[in-house]
């Protein structure tokens, strides 16, 4: 099998504060395979969205990378200097912030801001370029479907709506083809409607330009419909992953199943909502056990040990003693 | 910028009365400046002797071809006043630009890389800001002689602190934003951040500030001419006016209280209409 597009192996990423060295990412690993969607799943605070921050090489202040590797397309990206991240930002992975209402520079217009990123990253003729520059923003915009892009291109974010927000960030994204694109929760802030929508251009925008997409949420509904793979990040680690129809079908990590537990479904609507009693352990909090453990229905004294990844099946895994055995 | 006016409905219509007055003021005085020649009425430097302290005109032995009346060297005391605006308005524009220049960029320095440019930037600022003024200005002066040139770096040298300061305060808040982070992540690089990202969001208060410093400016300017520091004679200076005619004072008055209302009608109105400019560039009390 070619090597995957992305290859984290054994992320640890830590920050430094007042209450001591935090690990918010401990010993992540996982693969992006070319024109995948890979679903990353996770409480807030689960290390989902600083895992892809350091996989962009923003991990920036108090935090650092203290150890693993990131391959991305047969390159070591940790180490690498800061001029050659900058032209693999933006141009080969390409990122879509969290907060997409204030992603948007509030002083310049949307087509400045597009053809920010052209002028930084795309080789075009010098002769014209300007002219070129606004003929791809106008065509980027059409693409993402912003009506009448020619006439938008000198508004301000502030007189668009927030969906359309998230278009043109997305648009911002693509502009270059990159290979890769890390959607962190694409649709927080956004209505139901305009949230299937922004999904939905992201999946044609992946088919149209092949790319590989991870989809940050914390919504399994969402990753059910959009991803292929899912990951489910808990305090740090990766505590399942899979096929996105074998993960949902049946759960192998209990915190996994607690997750499915909790979501409403409209075709059983007499079950009872489970939650999952307890909150995500602080950061500070961790010890060497399964970090489930204390909000566990299935705990027991054999949980007191720090767990592995084991194999469920081909090409799924999960942190979990019980796999293997029947809970 | 703290302590904004609030907007009471009532005395809205009132202050953007004022803020008219105060700009067309400021209006006229650089239209004055600029079309001297042809408004002076005489040679700001013709001395005649037979004139020494002529009166103004509604005063007995005033003349209206001299209206406001004559120096202690019988020279023209409104075309002195209306030359004077030239080197006020100069002196207060070229330096106040030249200070933001060099503030933005240090302070865009300072806020947006932190580290050890940081410390040196912050320091030299809080060195700077620890001397008067005046005494600053005096020394500097002192060692390189007077003149319009030595007069400008004298003031530049200083009045950088001050975009400087406001500058790296704001750009401090402004590298949090995700903006920022949303334009480090298509692969910008620091400059394109901090002039293309930073600096069109931090523009507002860095021109009201520049605005109300052209002020302050020109009193400096005119306080180094009062002390024979700044313009030097004939160059007909307001500062260096005042000082002229304080030895008449009881005899002839108008020798150093109109060059002074010069001085002070010009201030209050650029002061009136940067207070103006901060509300209509402030979106918050805009409507």
């Amino acid at each position: 099998m070619a090597e995957p597009l992305l290859r984290i192996r054994d992320l640890r990423v830590a920050f430094t504060t007042q209450r001591g060295t935090i690990r918010a990412v401990d010993g992540v690993s996982l693969d992006v395979a070319q024109g995948e969607c890979l679903g990353v799943v996770g409480e807030s605070g689960s290390g989902k969205s600083v895992t892809f921050l350091a996989v962009m090489g923003l991990i920036r202040g108090q935090g650092r990378i203290e150890s693993g590797s990131i391959r991305f397309d047969g390159r070591e990206l940790i180490g690498l200097d800061h001029t050659t991240y900058r032209t693999l930002r933006g141009r080969e992975i390409a990122i879509t912030l969290q907060d997409a209402l204030t992603s948007l520079n509030p002083a310049l217009t949307i087509g400045t801001q597009i053809e920010e990123v052209l002028h930084a990253h795309a080789t075009l003729p010098r002769i014209g370029r300007s002219r070129a520059v606004r003929d791809l923003a106008v065509e980027m915009l059409r693409r993402v479907g912003i009506p009448a892009p020619e006439s938008r291109l000198s508004d301000y974010p502030h007189q668009f709506s927030g969906g359309t927000r998230q278009r043109i960030m997305i648009a911002i994204a693509l502009c270059c083809r990159p290979k890769l694109l890390i959607a962190d929760e694409p649709t927080t802030a956004l209505d139901v409607t305009i949230q299937a929508q922004v999904l939905e251009l992201i999946g044609a925008m992946r088919q149209a330009l092949g790319m590989s997409v991870v989809l940050i949420t914390h919504d399994l509904g969402m990753v059910s419909e959009h991803c292929e793979r899912v990951a489910v990040m808990y305090a740090g680690q990766i505590v399942e992953t899979g096929p996105t129809d074998q993960v949902i079908a049946a759960p192998a990590h209990p915190y996994t199943r607690g997750l499915l537990a909790s979501i409403p479904r409209l075709t059983e609507l007499k079950r009872i909502l489970m939650p999952i009693n307890g909150q995500v352990p602080e950061p500070d909090e961790i010890s060497a056990q399964c970090r489930f453990m204390p909000r566990c229905r299935y705990a027991s004294d054999a949980c007191r040990q720090p767990i592995e990844m084991r194999a469920v099946a081909a090409d799924r895994e999960a942190r979990c003693i019980l796999v293997g055995h029947a809970p | 910028m703290s302590g904004a006016v609030t907007t009471v409905p009532s005395g809205s219509a009132q202050r953007g009365c004022v803020a008219i007055i105060a700009i067309a003021i400021v209006g006229l005085f650089i239209l004055m400046a600029i079309f001297a020649p042809f408004l002076a009425p005489h040679d700001p430097t013709a001395a005649d002797l037979f004139r020494r302290l002529q009166p103004p005109f509604w005063l007995d032995g005033g003349e209206l071809s001299y209206p406001l009346g004559c120096d202690s060297l019988g020279r023209d005391i409104l075309s002195r006043i209306i030359y004077g605006a030239r080197v006020s308005i100069f002196i207060g524009v070229i330096v106040v630009l030249l200070a933001t220049v060099i503030g933005v960029l240090a302070g865009l320095a300072a806020g947006y890389l932190r580290g050890w440019i940081d410390t040196v930037i912050s320091g030299l600022v809080d060195i700077l800001l620890g001397f008067p003024y005046l005494i600053f200005a005096i020394g500097l002066m002192a060692m390189m002689g007077p003149g319009v040139g030595n007069i400008i770096l004298a003031l530049a040298c200083k009045e950088w602190v001050i975009p400087c300061r406001v500058v790296r305060g704001e750009t401090l808040a402004a590298r949090e934003m995700v903006y920022v982070e949303a334009a480090r992540a298509i692969g910008a690089s620091q400059r394109t951040i901090m002039l293309r990202e930073i600096l069109p969001n931090i523009l507002a208060p860095v021109i009201v500030v520049a605005t109300m410093r052209i002020a302050q400016v020109i009193i400096l300017e005119a306080s180094l001419s009062f002390l024979g520091l700044g313009v030097q004679p004939p160059t007909p200076s307001w500062g260096a006016m005042v000082a002229d005619g304080r030895s008449f004072m009881l005899d002839a008055w108008w020798v150093s209280t109109f060059p002074g209302l010069a001085i002070l009608l010009l201030v209050l109105s650029i002061n009136l209409a940067g207070q103006a400019l901060r509300e209509a560039l402030d979106p918050k009390l805009r409507d």
